[in-house]
C-alpha cells in the first residue's frame, strides 16, 4: 500500500472503530440549526473572500473576489476594428458551450427545424459533464414523487431556490432520463428493468440514476455521437469572447476566437444559448477544483456585459469529498456515491463527526471545522490536510465486489497510486466544485435580455444557495432541452436589427469613468494559466495580455 | 515537506527539461512552461483528451497513458497525440437493429481484425479491447457493453490498429444499441411520466411553492428518510 507509515497508523484506528461505527448513525443537523457551522467554517462566509461589484447589473452585490475581478474586466476587442458585415456563420441558433447542456440544447433546437451552430472552447464534449460520477436525480420510483424531490431540493438549499425553476426541474426529470435512454444511454438497472438508484446527500429516498461511476462519460459520449450523427455544425477550440447585439437591444450573435491562431470568427444568430458551464478554474479562495480545464466563468462575463443580471453569485459549492492524497490527484472528485453506498467520514482517530449524507455545504463545513478548528485531520507529506472517507465499509455493508462493480473509476484512479479503496480509506477534503448561481433565467430558458437564453451550470436560481448532488446533471438536460426548444421557437419569429458592438463601447466607457479599466484584467479568462513562465523581463501590460491568453510569446 | 524535491530528467518532443518528481505528465509539461490548449481536458481521467505516448531513454518500447494520471519518471520521452483521425459514420439509431450484422454494416472493417492485440496493450484504462472487438464481431452486444463501459474514448486503440479499426467508436455504437433496444424497460419510469403528464403532482407542488419558509422547513425536517 502506498500510504506513508504515519498515515497507516491512523488507518489502523479507522479500522479499529469500524465495527462499532457500522451500528452508529449520527443525526442530521435540522435545517434551522445549520447556520452556526456554515457561518463558522464554510468558505462562502469568509468575509474577506468576497467583495461588492462596482459596476454592471449586480452593482453593490457581493461575489467572490476572483469572479468580481472578471465581471469587472476589460473587453479584449476594439469594436472599431471589427467589421460586422463580414460574417463567418449566419445561423438561427448559436449554442455556446458543448457540454451536456449545450449538446442537449443543440439537439432540441435542431429537432425544431432551425439552423444550429454549436461552438466550444476545447473539444466537443470537453466539459464538467464528463466528470460527473454519482448520477442524475429523477423521482421515478413508486415510493418517491416529484413533490418529494421538490422538497429535498429546496430544503437542501435552505429555501433559496426559484420555486418555478425547481418545479420545472423535478417535473421534467423522468422524461429527461427516458430521452437519454432512447438515445442509447445505459442506466444501471436491475434484471427486471427497474432503475438501480442510490441516495446521494440530502435526498430522502434513493433517486440517483447512475452508469457505474462513469455516468457523465456515458451521457456525454452518447450526446456527442448524436450531435455528429445529425450533422449539427460545430466549431471546436473557438471560445466566445464577446456577444454581438443589434440596434433593437437583442442579442444577435457572438465573436469567437480561434484559440490557436487568434483569428476572429463572427457568428450572426437570431438566438444565442449560453451553456458555458462553471467556474472552478478560478480557484476561489485558493481551493483545488474538481472542474474541467475550461471552467472559467466565460458565460457569466459575456452575459453580464450585455446587461443580464446574475443571481446567487455569493455562493459556490465546495464538494465535501475531493482527494487530498495522493498529491498527483489533489482535488479529484470523489463521488458522493461512495457515501451513498455506505462509506462514513471519520477523523484521524477513526471517529465520525457528521452524518455522511448531510447536504454538501453542511458536510464541507463540518470537515473544515474538524481539520482547522479541532485539529483532527490527517496531514499529508506535502502539507495538505484531510479526513478519511471509509470506503471499505461499502463491501462490508453491501457485500464483497460492490466497490468494484459500482465505483470502477474510483478504484482505477486510486489504484494507479497503489491504493485499494475496497480495503483502505481515501483521504479527502472539500474542493471547489460548482457555481450554485449564475445567469438569471426563466423556466423556458429565456433570460431578461431578448435573444439570450441560458442552460446548465452558467445559469442560476435552480439550486438557490446550495445544490443537491445529482441535480446539476439533471439541470443540464432539463434546461438544455428547454432552452433549445424555446430558442428555436424564438428564432423562427425573430426580427433582427442591425448588428452593433455599442454595448462594448459603453462598457469600456463606464469602466474608464470609474478608473477600473486600468485596474482590471481582460475577460473572459478562457483558460487558467498554470505554466511556470519566469517572464520577469516583460512589461506589466504584456504580462497581463499573456495571462489573459491574448498574446503569445514566441 | 522536509527534504528538498528530487528532480527528474524528461524529454518533451525530444527536448530536455528537468521537473520535480511526483508531478503528472500534464503538470510536468506546465512546470516546464507549456500552457496547454490541446491535450488537456477534465484533468481527472474522464475526458480522454490527454492520451500520451512515451518511452524511456534506453528502452524504445512505446508506452501509453493519460497525461493527467501518469507520474513522470526519470528518462521519459514524452509525446502527446491530441487528435487522431478516425472513422465515425453517421447513423440513425431509430432505424437500426441491435445485431452483429448491423455493427458490421456500419463498421465493415471490423471483420479484418487479425488479433494482434495492440488495442488492448495501448488502453490506458486497462480494458480488454481486442476481446470486446471479438464480442462485437460475434454480435455479443451485452459483452461489448460490459467490457467497454469504462472507455474514455481517448483514441489510442484506433491510433495503434494496423487495420484502421476504431474500437472506441464501435463499442460506442454497441452501447447505444444496447441502451436503446436491449436494456429491459423500466415500467416505473413510464408510469411516472404518465402520472406527471396527467398532472398528478401539480397541486402538491403548487402548495409548497406558496408556503412560507417556516412551514416548508417544518415539512422538510419532518419528512421520512427512506428506506430506513
Amino acid at each position: 500500500m502506498s500510504y506513508p507509515a504515519y498515515m497507516e497508523e491512523s488507518i489502523r484506528k479507522v479500522e479499529a472503530t469500524r465495527e462499532r461505527r457500522l451500528e452508529e448513525e449520527l443525526p442530521r443537523i435540522p435545517v434551522g440549526e445549520r447556520m452556526p457551522v456554515l457561518e463558522g467554517f464554510h468558505p462562502d462566509f469568509i468575509a474577506s473572500g468576497m467583495r461588492e461589484l462596482l459596476i454592471g447589473p449586480n452593482k453593490g452585490e457581493r461575489t467572490p473576489n476572483e469572479l468580481a475581478t472578471l465581471l469587472e474586466g476589460n473587453s479584449c476587442i476594439n469594436p472599431d476594428k471589427i467589421d460586422l458585415n463580414k460574417i463567418d456563420y449566419d445561423v438561427d441558433v448559436l449554442v455556446i458551450g458543448a457540454g451536456g447542456a449545450g449538446a442537449s440544447a443543440a439537439l432540441l433546437a435542431y429537432e425544431s427545424g432551425v439552423n444550429v451552430l454549436l461552438v466550444t472552447k476545447l473539444r466537443l464534449g470537453d466539459a464538467n459533464t464528463v466528470g460527473f460520477q454519482g448520477g442524475t436525480q429523477a423521482a421515478d420510483r413508486p415510493e418517491d414523487s416529484p413533490a418529494r424531490h421538490y422538497l429535498d431540493t429546496v430544503g437542501g438549499a435552505r429555501f433559496t431556490n426559484d420555486p418555478k425553476l425547481v418545479e420545472a426541474l423535478v417535473k421534467d426529470a423522468p422524461d429527461a432520463i427516458r430521452w437519454l435512454e432512447r438515445l442509447g444511454v445505459n442506466w444501471d438497472k436491475k434484471p427486471d428493468g427497474s432503475m438501480a438508484e442510490v441516495a446521494l446527500a440530502g435526498e430522502s429516498v434513493p433517486r440517483c440514476h447512475c452508469a457505474r461511476d462513469y455516468t457523465g462519460v456515458e451521457v456525454m459520449r452518447v450526446l456527442r455521437d448524436e450531435v455528429r450523427c445529425r450533422n449539427i455544425d460545430y466549431v471546436e477550440f473557438a471560445p466566445a469572447i464577446e456577444l454581438i447585439m443589434d440596434d433593437k437591444g437583442q442579442v444577435a450573435g457572438a465573436i469567437l476566437v480561434n484559440l490557436e491562431t487568434n483569428e476572429l470568427i463572427l457568428v450572426r444568430a437570431k438566438a444565442v444559448i449560453m451553456a458555458t458551464g462553471g467556474i472552478g478554474r478560478l480557484h476561489i479562495q485558493g481551493y483545488p477544483t474538481t472542474n474541467h480545464y475550461g471552467a472559467t466563468a466565460d458565460g457569466l462575463v459575456l452575459a453580464y456585459r450585455v446587461g443580464c443580471p446574475l443571481v446567487d453569485i455569493d455562493t459556490m459549492q465546495y464538494h465535501p469529498t475531493c482527494a487530498a492524497y495522493p498529491q498527483q490527484v489533489l482535488g479529484l472528485l470523489v463521488t458522493e456515491k461512495v457515501r451513498g453506498l455506505g462509506a462514513q467520514v471519520v477523523n484521524i482517530n477513526g471517529e465520525q463527526f457528521a452524518n455522511p449524507l448531510e447536504p454538501r455545504d453542511v458536510l464541507a463545513a463540518c470537515i473544515i471545522q474538524e481539520c482547522k478548528e479541532r485539529g483532527k485531520g490527517v496531514t499529508t507529506p506535502t502539507g495538505e490536510v484531510g479526513v478519511w472517507l471509509d470506503s471499505p465499509m461499502i463491501d462490508i455493508v453491501r457485500g464483497a465486489g460492490t466497490v468494484a462493480q459500482n465505483l470502477p473509476a474510483m478504484v482505477r484512479q486510486f489504484g494507479r497510486f497503489n491504493i485499494d479503496i475496497a480495503r483502505e480509506p481515501m483521504l479527502i477534503y472539500p474542493g471547489l466544485h460548482y457555481q450554485n448561481g449564475g445567469i438569471k433565467f426563466s423556466p423556458d430558458g429565456s433570460t431578461p435580455i431578448p435573444g439570450l437564453f441560458a442552460a446548465g451550470e452558467c445559469e442560476g436560481g435552480v439550486h438557490g444557495k446550495n445544490r443537491l448532488g445529482g441535480n446539476s446533471t439533471l439541470d443540464i438536460f432539463v434546461f438544455g432541452r428547454r432552452a433549445g426548444g424555446t430558442a428555436a421557437k424564438y428564432a423562427k419569429k425573430a426580427k433582427p436589427g442591425t448588428l452593433t458592438l455599442d454595448h462594448v463601447r459603453r462598457w469600456q466607457a463606464d469602466l474608464k469613468k470609474l478608473g477600473l479599466d486600468k485596474l482590471r484584467p481582460i475577460s473572459p479568462m478562457l483558460l487558467p494559466n498554470y505554466a511556470r513562465q519566469p517572464y520577469d523581463y516583460l512589461s506589466e501590460y504584456t504580462k497581463q495580455m499573456l495571462a489573459a491568453g491574448q498574446i503569445k510569446i514566441c | 515537506m522536509a527534504k528538498s524535491t528530487q528532480m527528474v530528467d524528461i524529454y518533451i518532443m525530444g527536448k530536455h527539461y528537468r521537473a520535480p518528481e511526483g508531478l503528472t505528465i500534464l503538470t510536468a509539461l506546465e512546470y516546464c512552461g507549456y500552457r496547454l490548449i490541446r491535450g488537456c481536458g477534465c484533468r481527472a481521467a474522464f475526458c480522454g483528451a490527454c492520451a500520451t505516448v512515451y518511452n524511456l531513454k534506453n528502452d524504445p518500447r512505446l508506452r501509453y497513458a493519460l497525461a493527467c494520471q501518469k507520474t513522470v519518471e526519470q528518462g521519459m520521452y514524452l509525446t502527446q497525440i491530441p487528435f487522431f483521425p478516425a472513422s465515425k459514420p453517421d447513423y440513425d439509431l431509430e432505424k437500426m437493429e441491435p445485431t452483429g450484422e448491423q455493427i458490421l454494416k456500419i463498421y465493415p472493417e471490423l471483420i479484418t481484425c487479425f488479433g494482434c492485440n495492440n488495442c488492448t496493450k495501448t488502453c490506458p484504462q486497462d480494458l480488454t479491447v481486442m476481446e470486446f472487438m471479438s464480442d462485437a464481431l460475434r454480435g455479443d452486444i451485452p459483452g461489448v457493453v460490459d467490457k467497454s463501459f469504462d472507455c474514455v474514448m481517448c483514441g489510442l486503440c484506433a491510433a495503434r490498429c494496423p487495420q484502421g479499426i476504431v474500437p472506441y467508436n464501435i463499442a460506442l455504437l454497441c452501447r447505444r444499441l444496447y441502451g436503446r433496444y436491449l436494456a429491459p424497460a423500466s415500467k416505473h419510469l413510464e408510469d411516472r411520466i404518465a402520472e406527471i403528464e396527467a398532472g398528478k403532482f401539480d397541486a402538491e407542488i403548487e402548495e409548497m411553492e406558496k408556503m412560507g419558509i417556516e412551514e416548508l422547513r417544518r415539512l422538510f425536517d419532518e419528512r421520512k428518510i427512506l428506506p430506513k
